[in-house]
């Protein structure tokens, strides 16, 4: 197989710049004296620190102090972990978590497999949320105007406030929240507009989808067609999808059958990577495939035998819209999908932000309280929000920073993070989860349910109290007690699924016409709606396709980059219904002709140091009536240029049979033809290297290609559980990211529409390591089970091994972890784990295969004298993942998953030609293509 | 024209280069010797503490167990250190007003832990498990001496990689049966070579991956 992967235009063009730049080992300065001093003076200050360094170590020990507790916890056993149920919120919708907590601070979130949202898995918002938790920028103080108060002295003006309330019924009186689902919090609004009828509720959700879908088995889907629909992608449901999905892609199972997946959208999602069939169109095209889709009338060739496979399974096929297509579309594939629904979605809160704006105008807003969310910032912008704002007297509001929303209101309120607080939540599918709280607020802060009783006159009751009281009310009986303790315990209230079914009124919504360029807005892969703008580890995680960081792009395809003449990094204008934005150009191969997409969410100016002026903000292009984009956007190059940190060819590997890619038929009449291509691995005596029986256990990992989604999660999870430091924009321009596990992203075939690949990538722990061999102190060494171990207290930092690594998976740190400014906030430090050497400069480091995680069970086991079992080690990237795409364990021991895994014909080694031995493989990825399809 | 230097100028010449070695060498000597000294790794140096607490008296006079404070020990890779709550369970009825003790009637009365000075401290890279080595059957005073007689409690071993090594390499030579792991006056036998195997055997100790980095580094 001769498969034309690709990873880049640049790559694609492969001029002699782009070769040069290539070549090197690290980019241009990584690794080069660029400080003013010259050569001389270093000379002499390197001669005097050499005589002095010795000296260094004439320093006994310091002293340590060892200090207990007064009185310890019941539960705890120091040095051991406790793990609590809890959920994170997304767009309102709980994911259910575990949190790991040491000694009472939390350090790891992992999914709860008890939760149908998580399953045991978790996006790249739950791993990074633990980071939000220790934001030394998180609001700290109640704040009336310039001045610092007081909780009391707030709750002083809410007595005033409720009097004049009392006698108007509330008139004037104004709530503003983004999406809830939580029941508590429901009941809390219910009785206090009970109480003061003329008060009312608004809610602005930027990312909420109009009409919210019904849930759908996409396990049963035989055949699946999504239109700008990115079920795979990040969102509430993401997790259980990505599940379900890849459970109908893995021939290690021995299915005889996979599902087929067709995806029609603008611009490259996670879904559309996964397709057996991509096309690549403009929302004005989509929507006309979409119409003639419903109407079976002039529908294109490509999309008959579409139809056609989804007739001739009709009951168990799937057709997935975006919010962008028309109603009639919508309520087509609604009914098309009956068969595989498995529930109603939760009701939503509805958006009644354009009736608060026609209240805030007619000033008939005296007091708004805005719970949560941004609304300054990410409201659509002819409303206005920012300007009109002022026109109501009293504005309070209740936020984890002083953001955009908080700058324009008198009263602001530290809100309490979810990790520090009661409160409840349900899943898109209806469970509830009891939230509890993993540590005191670390800020002070206050939870919603706080403030909704002290609105309400109750200001003495406890977030807890609060809590109990709603769920004491909904489990009337003797067992109460029980029954609470257990709904904590596992993290979900038992009976609570299935979302009581509401009709929902269709919003009309114009069908994409118009003519010339057209506007597609997309959340961020990284930051979401903006909401998680000042977590560095989410700005540093390089995007899917793209592989930038620390910015937002205008996306375009490589077609029309050359019809307006762009290129990469140039700046244009880009306008759009009179608004203007100035924005950066990234060429996306598989992004749809004629068609920019840009990602929300960049642009903060009151987000904190680290989210503050990263990217442009889209929303400045965003109206009410066409909340995804439409047409009629000009583009203007502006002749300047902006430099993008993208680690895409960072670690380039050049044109190899990297990723192997077949079809299912391929695969089932010649196993080997997939994956066993390229040249063959040398046998097994044939190495200068020392041979090294492994008799007791050998640990290995598999990565099955044909399940990943390239959600990113692994790079995540292995940061949060491995103190891997974030190092900022310029940084990463210089190639000095850090991150231990990177997914490496391919293109194959021409670049009007590419298949897109995904690969993660952490150490390959190669049997025969070359980064061994060359370690002058012995830093990098091989253990008895197969580790390929790095001792960070020898490490000098020759970087020698590094370049020896065929894989490009060390890392070495250039910075001082303690003056980083991303890292030296000391709050910082509760959130370290404990289990894991915090390394400084100078030092290499790579993936370890959670060596701390390896011992911990091993220990355990050995206590029980009992042997490890398989699966009881679990790596954070192989924990996170939601597709079950990294699977570790004991090669040695035959009836472990991953020695099944690598059994299969399917699997192969990375660069495995070279003799590495690596104990990482990877099962290549299958395709089903339809055979009428093909024909076309 | 005479010579510059007398004759004897070659033997001061030598006598100086020579010396000049020596003194280098005697340096280096000094700096090594004191790298391995008793004073530099604090071995058998009793520290000052907040409440000058005997193990003697407490182990050997009242004869009382060291999971009695050390809970997690058997559990946990830290063998925890007793909350101010153990130190009251006997100290609220005895010796209740001793001078000595106020430190801890504070704590108990603020709420604010003591602050004991750490006697065996290993470097932050260095990830010991007590549960393990208990488990096994390596005793208590194995690293941590006759605390028993300990008025003042001291580190009892230098604590360098090549102590630990020296029983990793040959942990038979440290064995001890199960029973006698928290026992401090246990005496290993003279055939404990043959005692230390049977008991590897029994305990399921294998040599197997004792000496990875990865056993405590990480």
């Amino acid at each position: 197989m001769n498969m034309n992967t690709w990873r880049s235009t640049d790559e694609l063009e492969d001029r002699p710049a782009f070769r040069d730049w290539l070549q090197r080992e690290f980019p241009p300065l990584a690794s080069e004296w660029t400080n003013e001093a010259s050569r001389r003076s270093f000379l002499k200050i390197m001669g005097a620190s050499f005589a002095l360094a010795g000296l260094n170590a004439c320093t006994r020990q310091a002293l340590e102090k060892v200090v207990p507790y007064v009185r310890q916890p019941e539960d705890l056993v120091p040095g051991q972990p406790l793990y609590f149920a809890s959920a994170l919120n997304l767009e309102g919708y709980a994911r259910g978590i575990l949190v790991e907590s040491h000694e009472g601070r939390p350090t790891k979130i992992e999914g709860n497999p008890e939760h149908p949202a998580s399953l045991g898995a978790s996006d790249v918002f739950m791993q990074a949320e633990i980071l939000a938790l220790y934001d030394p920028e998180r609001s700290k103080s109640v704040m009336n105007g310039l001045e610092v108060s007081t909780w009391d002295e707030f709750l002083a003006l809410v007595v005033q406030e409720r009097e004049k309330w009392k006698s108007n019924g509330g008139i004037g009186l104004r709530l503003l929240t983004g999406h809830i689902t939580s029941p508590t919090l429901l009941s809390q609004i219910e009785v206090l507009l009970q109480e003061f009828p003329n008060a009312k509720w608004h809610v602005h959700e930027p990312l909420a989808t109009k009409a919210p879908q019904p849930i759908y088995d996409v396990g049963k889907a035989e055949v699946i067609l999504a239109v700008e629909n990115d079920f795979l992608g990040p969102g509430p449901a993401q997790l259980k999808y990505a599940r379900d999905f890849a459970s109908r892609r893995r021939a290690d199972s021995g299915a005889t059958k996979f599902n087929r997946l067709y995806v029609a959208e603008s611009t490259p999602s996670m879904t559309g990577a996964r397709a057996d069939y991509r096309y690549a169109l403009g929302p004005r095209a989509l929507q006309e495939f979409g119409t003639a889709l419903a109407t079976e009338a002039s529908l294109p060739s490509w999309g008959v035998p579409i139809l056609a496979d989804l007739t001739r399974n009709k009951g168990r096929s799937l057709i997935l819209l975006g919010d962008s297509l028309s109603e009639e579309v919508r309520q087509f594939a609604r009914n098309w999908n009956r068969p595989l629904q498995i529930a109603q979605p939760l009701p939503s809160n509805g958006d009644s932000l354009s009736e608060f704006m026609q209240h805030v105008e007619a000033g008939k807003i005296e007091t708004l309280v805005i719970l949560g969310g941004n609304p300054a910032y990410d409201t659509p912008m002819d409303f206005k929000f920012a300007e009109k704002l002022a026109l109501v007297p009293l504005r309070i509001r209740l936020g984890l920073y002083e953001d955009e929303t908080s700058a324009l209101c008198q009263w602001r309120l530290p809100e309490a993070h979810p990790l520090e607080t009661w409160s409840d939540a349900r899943a898109f599918d209806g469970t509830a989860t009891i939230m509890q709280p993993l540590i005191e607020p670390l800020y002070g802060g206050k939870s919603a349910h706080e403030l909704m009783a002290a609105l309400a006159g109750n200001a003495v009751v406890s977030g807890y109290e609060i809590v109990r009281q709603y769920w004491h009310a909904q489990h009337a009986g003797d067992d109460f007690e029980k029954y609470w303790r257990k709904s904590l315990h596992d993290g979900v209230v038992a009976g609570s699924a299935g979302g009581k079914s509401s009709p929902f009124a269709p919003s009309v919504r114009a069908a994409a016409s118009g003519s010339g360029l057209e506007l597609v807005f997309r959340p961020s892969p990284s930051i979401r709606d903006g909401r998680f703008a000042n977590n560095a580890w989410l700005q540093e995680l390089p995007q899917p396709f793209t592989k930038i960081t620390w910015d937002n792009s205008a996306l375009i395809s490589p077609a029309t980059a050359k019809r307006l003449h762009l290129s990469n990094e140039d700046v244009v204008d880009l306008k759009y219904r009179g608004r203007l934005v100035r924005a950066p150009v990234w060429i996306l191969p598989g992004q749809a002709d004629d068609c920019v997409t840009v990602h929300l969410g960049y642009g903060r100016t009151h987000a904190g140091r680290v989210g503050n002026g990263v990217g442009f903000d889209a929303y400045a292009l965003r109206t009410s009536d066409a909340p995804w984009g439409g047409s009629g956007l000009e583009i203007v190059k502006t002749g300047l240029r902006h430099p993008f940190a993208t680690t895409q060819h960072h670690q380039s590997m050049e044109g190899r049979d990297q990723v192997r890619v077949g079809t299912l038929a391929e695969f089932q009449q010649h196993p080997a033809a997939v994956a066993q291509v390229g040249e063959p691995a040398p046998g097994g005596d044939e190495t200068l290297y020392v041979p090294i029986a492994y008799k007791g256990h050998a640990w290995g990992m598999a990565i099955d290609l044909g399940a990943c989604i390239g959600c990113n999660v692994c790079t995540i999870a292995c940061q949060a559980e491995n103190n891997i430091p974030v190092v900022g924009k310029e940084e990463v321009a210089r190639g000095r990211e850090m991150h231990w596990i990177r997914v490496d992203n391919y293109f194959e075939g021409a670049p009007e529409n590419p298949r897109i690949h995904f690969q993660p990538v952490p150490c390959m722990h190669c049997e025969n390591a070359p980064c061994e061999l060359v370690c002058p102190v012995g830093a990098t060494a091989h253990s008895s089970e197969g580790l390929n171990q790095m001792v960070y207290n020898r490490c000098v930092g020759t970087r020698y091994c590094s370049n020896n690594c065929p894989y490009k998976v060390r890392r070495f740190n250039f910075l001082e972890y303690d003056r980083n400014p991303f890292e030296s906030a000391p709050v910082l430090k509760l959130l370290r784990n404990p289990d894991v050497t915090v390394r400084t400069r100078g030092v290499m480091e790579k993936c370890t295969y959670c060596v701390q995680r390896i011992n911990r069970v091993r220990i355990e086991a050995e206590k029980q004298n009992r042997p490890i079992r398989d699966g009881e080690i679990i790596p954070a990237c192989a924990q996170a993942c939601p597709a079950e795409a990294i699977v570790f364990g004991d090669i040695n021991d035959p009836q472990s998953r991953v020695a099944k895994f690598k059994a299969s014909p399917l699997n192969y080694g990375l660069l495995a030609e070279l003799n590495t031995r690596p104990r990482t493989t990877y099962l290549a990825k299958l395709l089903n293509p339809n055979p009428e399809a093909e024909k076309t | 024209m005479p010579q510059l230097f007398k004759r004897r100028a070659n033997a001061i010449a030598n006598a100086a280069i020579m010396g000049g070695v020596l003194i280098f060498l005697g340096a280096c000597g000094v700096v090594y010797a004191l790298g391995r000294s008793d004073y530099w790794t604090r071995k058998e140096e009793p520290l000052a503490q907040p409440v000058p607490f005997s193990h003697e008296h407490h182990v050997a006079g009242l004869g009382i167990d060291c999971r009695y404070c050390h809970t997690s020990v058997e559990k946990s890779s830290f063998a925890g250190m007793p909350p101010t709550d153990t130190c009251m369970t006997c100290h609220s009825q005895v010796w209740k007003d001793a001078p000595v003790l106020q430190p801890v009637r504070d704590s108990m009365q603020n709420g604010r832990p003591l602050r004991w000075t750490r006697v065996y401290d290993l470097p932050d890279y260095v990830y010991f498990d007590h549960s393990i080595h208990v488990n096994k059957g390596i005793g208590c005073a194995s690293c941590h001496g006759r605390v028993d007689q300990m008025p003042m409690t001291w580190q009892e071993q230098p604590l360098y990689m090549r102590w630990c090594l020296d029983c990793h390499w040959q942990p038979e030579m440290h064995l001890r049966p199960l029973e006698e792991v928290f026992n401090l006056s246990y005496a290993s036998p003279k055939n404990q070579f043959l005692l230390g195997t049977t008991l590897a055997e029994q305990n399921h100790v294998s040599h197997d991956g004792l000496t990875d980095c990865y056993t405590c580094h990480r």
